[in-house]
């Protein structure tokens, strides 16, 4: 049995008389692959915002490795190995790549408030973040500037930025949003050949990209969990097919 | 795709610092030889227009005054139009305390000129800085008016509306006398100022905290998703863009030896402004490209149009900002971009 990374307890946040997330009781294991989906409006982004410290609770708890780490703000949560992605893309559009992954780099090395050195001779910082854009694939595009990328390799770079970090958690918001699926495997296989002992949260529309990447299965529906499980039991759920897969399935039969 | 298509070549010449993108984040900080070129122009116009040195001054200190701009609107991305609250107050701290005699050596004036002007700033950034866009705007705009109203109001110690006239400056280096006639150790004291005070800002912007900043300008919400203290980057940096206009300030009263109500003015923090956006904001040598152009229209549509010289000012702004939105740098960066590809294809 694995240790527990991640973990909630009765998390929940109300916007005045709406109940975006309900008493949400969630584990997230070291090194897991695990999907949260669910229908548009489920809670599943508050539910990431809830973790990131974006947003404070209404009610529960959040704790990393046992620690409870409710009360504590959105840096410092990096700081202690939490990363996530947005659905829309957040990049700093007018630099290079490079400088993207240079700037989320020298933030976790603890370099980026240094005023009276130049970033130039951090090598170890560009190096690192050439690294890891070789990883992705994106190191020959390193000095475009970002927002020159077709919009697939933009997913990447959003994915990068929070690589540079060096998380622990890993919570991925819709990685493969609005990308053409001709360019979506490049994010699939990025995603695939993450370092086993990151843990990943993601949330996903797509159920091929969901039964390929996750061994395990949470489903939200109105601000609740409705299930847990396998991608298989998942699937085999006639409850899940009808409120939320069927209109997926039955695209997928079709198309 | 493309990775699979991708020649060998390129992976392997990309590893570590050896690809182009790695070089260019390596050299970004060091001096170019043009770099040299703004300093010795400035030398130049010594020598031979010794009869237009005031006119030099306040180009020197418009110059300055727009670099302190830079740092917090190019840079941070703070959207300010009060900026002329820190240039007023470090030109009434010179003006006050030479007019009192209490303290007129003019290198030591200037740093108290940026201790207050940065103290202003830091205590207004706690409150301005939790603002966005246009209520920053107002913000920064009250702060102005309010400062100027009491420097209005406190007419005994500020001279009200009149100002403080005929400023005693001690000599610099206590050797070098300010000539009320001829304005030759006013302007190479402004040179002198505004190089060291342009070395700090440089290596400000080249370093991780200046990234940083930049990052903040491009997107805040994801400088706070990877864990950036936001607000206190921007702090640093405003009140340090404060302090440096303290200096613009007061080294503006030097080279003037008089204080008005005018340092303080909508006017001037609207001047500043146009001058950077004239330069290109963000740049660095915006503020020199964007305060000779300023000055220079300004002399020469005030000959051909005395009374509304402001019109033609007004349609090159709205020209700049239709078709050249980084400025005069930023038209040339362009240029010299497109021609480097045409050298390179062929």
């Amino acid at each position: 049995m694995s240790e527990t990374r991640l973990e909630t307890r009765a998390l929940s946040r109300n916007f005045g008389a709406l109940k975006a997330v309900q008493a949400v009781n969630f584990k997230l294991d070291a090194g897991a692959r695990h999907a949260l989906i669910g229908p548009n409006g489920a809670g599943k982004t508050t539910f990431i915002n809830l973790l990131t410290g974006v947003l404070s609770p209404s009610h529960g708890r959040v704790l990393l490795e046992g620690r409870d780490i409710t009360g504590t703000t959105q840096a410092e949560r990096v700081k202690l190995g939490i990363a996530r992605t947005f659905q829309i893309n957040r990049l700093f559009r007018g630099l290079s790549v490079l400088e993207n992954i240079c700037i989320s780099v020298a933030e976790r090395a603890g370099a980026a408030a240094s005023m009276f050195y130049p970033a130039g001779r951090r090598t170890d910082i560009i190096d690192e973040s050439m690294h890891l854009l070789h990883t992705l694939k994106l190191a020959e595009t390193a000095h475009y500037r970002v927002s020159e990328l077709p919009y697939g390799r933009q997913r990447l770079v959003e994915l990068a930025i929070a690589l540079g970090l060096k998380p622990e958690v890993l919570l991925l918001d819709e990685p493969a949003a609005g990308v053409p699926s001709a360019e979506s495997h490049i994010i699939l296989d990025a995603i695939e050949r993450l370092p086993n002992d990151i843990a990943v949260l993601i949330i996903e529309h797509d159920m091929d990209v969901v039964f390929r990447f996750a061994e395990r299965v949470t489903v939200m529906v109105s601000g609740a969990v409705f299930a847990e499980g396998t991608p298989r039991e998942i699937e085999a759920n006639p409850q899940i097919r009808e409120v939320y897969l069927g209109q997926a399935v039955q695209r997928a039969d079709h198309g | 795709m493309s990775v699979a298509a991708s020649p060998a070549g390129g992976a392997s010449a990309a590893a570590g610092g050896g690809s182009p993108a790695a070089q260019a984040l390596m050299r970004r900080h060091r001096l170019r030889w043009w770099e040299a070129l703004p300093w010795i122009a400035g030398m130049v116009f010594y020598f031979a227009f010794p009869a237009y040195l005031g006119f030099g001054c306040d180009l020197l200190v418009t110059i300055l005054f727009a670099l302190s701009l830079d740092l917090a609107l190019g840079y941070a991305g703070i959207i300010t139009l009060g900026h002329a609250a820190f240039f007023g107050a470090g030109a009434y701290t010179v003006g006050m305390l030479a007019t009192y005699n209490i303290w007129t050596e003019p290198i030591t004036s200037l740093l108290l000129a940026a201790l207050v002007a940065g103290l202003i700033g830091f205590l207004s950034g706690l409150v301005l800085l939790r603002a966005k866009g246009l209520t920053l705007l107002m913000l920064t705009l009250c702060t102005m008016a309010l400062l100027e109203q009491a420097a209005n109001m406190a007419h005994a110690y500020t001279g009200g509306f009149d100002g403080l006239p005929s400023l005693p400056i001690a000599p610099v280096f206590g050797v070098f006398e300010f000539n009320p006639l001829y304005a030759d150790t006013q302007y190479l004291f402004a040179l002198g100022v505004l190089f060291v005070c342009f070395v700090f800002v440089r290596t400000l912007v080249y370093s991780p905290f200046g990234q940083s900043l930049t990052g903040i300008r491009e997107n805040v919400l994801r400088m706070h998703a990877i864990g950036s203290p936001v607000r206190r980057r921007l702090m640093i940096c405003y009140t340090i863009s404060a302090a440096i206009a303290g200096i613009a300030g007061g080294l503006w009263a030097q080279t003037n030896a008089y204080v008005n109500l005018s340092a303080l003015g909508l006017d001037r923090a609207a001047t500043v402004l146009i001058v950077l956006i004239l330069g290109g904001y963000g740049r660095l040598y915006g503020a020199f490209i964007g305060a000779v152009a300023y000055l220079a229209l300004e002399h020469f549509l005030a000959q051909i149009y005395p009374t509304a010289w402001q019109l033609g000012l007004g349609l090159l702004l709205v020209v700049i900002s239709l078709f050249a939105r980084n400025g005069i740098l930023g038209l040339g960066e362009m240029l010299w971009r497109r021609y480097r590809v045409r050298r390179v294809k062929p």
